[in-house]
């Protein structure tokens, strides 16, 4: 029998910095709740809404898988590894902490607000040696599709990170419904709206809501609205 | 009353952060170190509340460094710190200490 946690949008954390608006899905920085700790691997989920030129100074990180997907705008990322790289909208970046690396993360753009996802999975595998990389989403195969963005394996045609998690990114027609298989037993999926409105397996869903679904094999996806757009992140309920 | 905290980890650079981290709060009293020499010599001398173990600890010396620390304080909570950094590290003593 399948089991769900709803989060709803308006329980996310709150942290308004002036150039930084962030809302977290679970426990991080000052924020927290001992009840919106992690969902199977996944520690992270940060909204971040930053002013234009502003941004993270060089900072470490170790040990943790760090995502980042930018909704809207442009990020500047400077590490310790040599990466000096820009990421739009449209591209995804990650990042293998492991033993430890340095960072900086700014909007690239002098007048425009950024939006970024950044999301962070606890590794499979601790001290493994820092890696980088980023690559460009293909958006036009999201349509009315899951499209699998990450995954564990270096030969997919997509990002892949030290955990047993894929994710996948779908832009879908008011009406259209489907199914999502996990990919690995004892996975759940973790599913946040990004826009719009869905029912997944029975529940509304609006911007920004999410629901963690576990001891299932699929979940049942169908679009309220026209815009809907979903990230699924499908992660090992165990931590390592 | 303060909760002293002991941070083992291998990355000088983040070892400097989590000290500033620590420290920053009055509630807590952050004593930051590279090698299971200095924290083993510490403990000796400190009562620690709490230890993090950070970056850089092989299984094996993860598995010595907690025998040797209960060792000499017995009770003594060790678990272990992810992210590096601020993000994680509030949640990780609210929960390792609740």
């Amino acid at each position: 029998m399948s089991q769900f946690i709803l989060y709803k949008e308006n329980t996310r954390g709150h942290a308004n910095h002036g150039w930084l608006d962030a809302h977290h899905s679970f426990s991080f920085g000052n924020y927290y709740n001992p009840e919106r700790m992690h969902f199977g691997v996944l520690r992270v989920l940060n909204d971040d809404l930053i002013d234009g030129g502003m941004g993270f100074g060089a900072h470490p990180h170790d040990n943790m898988e760090i995502i980042t997907i930018p909704l809207a705008g442009t990020i500047a990322h400077k590490d310790s590894m040599g990466n000096t790289a820009e990421i739009k909208a449209g591209e995804i970046q990650v990042m293998s902490a492991g033993t430890g690396v340095s960072h900086s993360e700014f909007n690239a753009l002098p007048d425009v607000q950024l939006n970024l996802l950044q999301i962070w999975l606890f590794p499979n595998k601790k001290n493994v040696t820092p890696r980088y990389d980023q690559k460009a989403l293909d958006v036009a195969a999201r349509h009315n599709n899951f499209k699998q963005i990450l995954s564990p394996n270096s030969e997919d045609d997509n990002v892949w990170i030290h955990q047993d998690a894929w994710f996948s990114l779908g832009k879908f027609d008011e009406g259209f419904e489907t199914e999502y298989k996990i990919k690995k037993e004892g996975n759940g999926v973790y599913a946040f709206v990004i826009s719009g409105e869905v029912t997944i397996n029975g529940q509304v869903l609006s911007k920004r809501d999410a629901i963690g679904i576990w001891d299932t094999e699929s979940i049942n996806f169908i679009a309220n609205s026209a815009d809907a757009e979903v990230l699924l992140m499908d992660v090992p309920m165990e931590l390592n | 009353m303060q909760t002293t905290i002991l941070y083992i980890g291998r990355d000088t650079e983040i070892t400097i952060v989590m000290n500033r981290l620590l420290n920053a709060r009055p509630e807590w009293k952050g004593i930051c170190v590279c090698t299971d020499e200095e924290a083993l010599a510490i403990c000796s001398v400190e009562e620690i509340d709490l230890v993090l173990l950070g970056n850089g600890i092989t299984p094996d010396e993860e598995e010595k460094i907690k025998s040797n620390l209960l060792n000499i304080r017995p009770g003594v909570k060790i678990i272990p710190h992810y992210g590096g950094g601020s993000g994680l590290l509030y949640g990780e003593i609210m929960t390792a200490l609740s």
